[in-house]
């Protein structure tokens, strides 16, 4: 492994976005605009902040995941994989390069979306915001891990984005969001505590009714980053130097 | 002097089908080999093996004195795919800067190889306006960084005009006259006659492993097209 490989990695993936304005304006502002759209949706500040707060961490995830994942498989299939893997090049190096490139890229978003709210919609929350920006960006970090891993599942850009529905929606249909995890069947509960989503929006939540950093959030957010290492090392499985 | 890569008894499958025989040959250094013969022969699986990326079934791959693949060799290999493995968003300077970071090159270098593959007028663009020659000499630029003793060049000339044919072949023989080793394949036969040496690859057996002039001689023909139906209804005839 080498930092200036990692780094050069990172900086690559970053002027590949910074050369693509759209997705660059997408990616900074979508989760803005929905965010404004629930605000008139839901027209009652109570509802708004328990709402909203919990869709802060889950935008940032659902946009990596799909950024990343469609980004690795254009890595795999135009032979540029292959070639890196033929340099210098450690797989951490690439992996890290990714999340640290997409780390930024989902900084400056959840920055942009958490002012939104706050500032503009009203939302309140008696924890600090930027643990709210912290959570949101360890969920990109942890979409990015997870569309890098089923990249490799891929065989074309069409398979990639499908992967979105079948990875991301179960998590949130069972995350909390739309009913409370503590009122589902007990099979049900069993799979919400097996993924990773569930502790993202239960640590939002935290933040959203208390005002300390509380035991739950400091778990949470630790259960979210290992589920982002497991799927990283995985991702590492899925990046071999010889094919058949 | 020690030879730059050595090839025993290679057998290798792809999808199920077995793809080289029980291939065998050597390269000597400081030269320019060529790997010639009809498409679906085993020049790419061959070519994936020297570099190390191709799973094999039998037999050994040397190069440069180690086993094929090996970290050692990872900044003494360049390997050029068939279809250029550079990145379509990225400018013609920041994809050659970026594998100049990775090989641990400098930018100075990867100034130096865009001149070098006749794109100094295109660094500017990004490779995904580029045309498909100009695209295969950014891919090109790319494995010349970081002065690698052995390229492994699939198809390099594939679809360029005559001139810049010319000039990448006066190139491969500057490069190896200053000490790099060159597989280049090929399978426009006329190309043939610019190697060093020869290697005639068809349905992944080894049908000829000769300087030009002897392979010509051998057939009894200068053309190089007619050498090669010669050879292979020659080794037909012995099979």
């Amino acid at each position: 492994m080498s930092p200036t490989i990692t780094w050069a990695t990172a900086k690559r993936v970053l002027t590949q976005l910074s050369h693509d304005h759209r997705t660059v304006a997408m990616l900074v502002l979508v989760p803005s605009l929905l965010m404004v759209l629930l605000r008139f949706v839901f027209d009652e500040d109570e509802i708004f902040d328990r709402i909203a707060l919990p869709l802060l961490g889950v935008f940032p995830l659902i946009i990596m995941f799909l950024v990343t994942s469609v980004a690795m498989l254009r890595e795999r299939t135009s032979g540029t994989l292959e070639r890196l893997l033929t340099t210098p090049l450690h797989k951490l190096d690439l992996l890290l390069g990714y999340g640290i490139a997409f780390a930024l890229a989902a900084a400056l978003q959840a920055g942009v979306a958490t002012a939104t709210a706050y500032l503009l919609l009203g939302m309140n929350t008696r924890g600090a915001w930027g643990w709210v920006v912290g959570v949101a960006v360890s969920n990109a970090v942890l979409g990015m891990a997870l569309g890098l891993f089923v990249s490799a599942f891929a065989r074309s850009e069409f398979q990639a984005v499908q992967f979105m529905p079948l990875i991301v929606l179960p998590q949130l249909l069972t995350c909390g969001l739309l009913i409370a995890r503590d009122q589902m069947a007990g099979w049900l509960g069993a799979i919400s505590n097996a993924l990773p989503m569930s502790y993202a929006v239960e640590a939002l939540q935290e933040i959203g009714e208390q005002a300390e950093v509380t035991g739950t959030l400091v778990r949470d957010l630790t259960v979210v980053l290992g589920a982002t290492v497991i799927a990283l090392a995985l991702g590492a499985l899925t990046l071999r130097r010889r094919s058949g | 002097m020690e030879a730059a890569v050595e090839v025993a008894d290679l057998v290798v499958s792809r999808g199920g089908k077995e793809v080289l025989h029980g291939l065998s040959a050597t390269v000597s250094q400081s030269s320019v080999t060529g790997l010639l013969g009809p498409s679906g022969g085993g020049k790419t699986t061959l070519m994936r093996c020297l570099v190390g990326v191709q799973i094999v079934t039998g037999g050994s791959v040397r190069v440069l004195g180690e086993p094929a693949g090996s970290v050692a060799l990872r900044k003494r290999v360049g390997y050029v795919t068939q279809s250029p493995s550079v990145y379509a968003d990225l400018t013609v300077r920041e994809n050659a800067r970026y594998f100049s970071s990775v090989l641990g090159a400098g930018d100075t270098t990867a100034d130096q190889v865009i001149v070098d593959v006749g794109l100094k007028e295109q660094s500017a663009q990004l490779v995904s306006t580029l045309s498909g020659g100009q695209r295969a000499r950014a891919s090109l630029a790319c494995a010349l960084l970081g002065e690698p003793e052995l390229l492994i060049l699939d198809e390099p000339t594939v679809g360029l005009d005559p001139v810049l044919r010319e000039e990448l072949w006066e190139m491969f023989a500057a490069l190896a006259a200053a000490g790099t080793t060159i597989v280049v394949s090929s399978h426009v036969m006329d190309e043939a006659g610019r190697c060093d040496r020869i290697l005639l690859l068809r349905e992944g057996n080894l049908v000829a492993d000769d300087t030009p002039d002897a392979l010509r001689r051998a057939a009894g023909t200068e053309d190089l097209d007619q050498m090669f139906l010669t050879l292979i209804r020659q080794r037909a005839e012995v099979a």
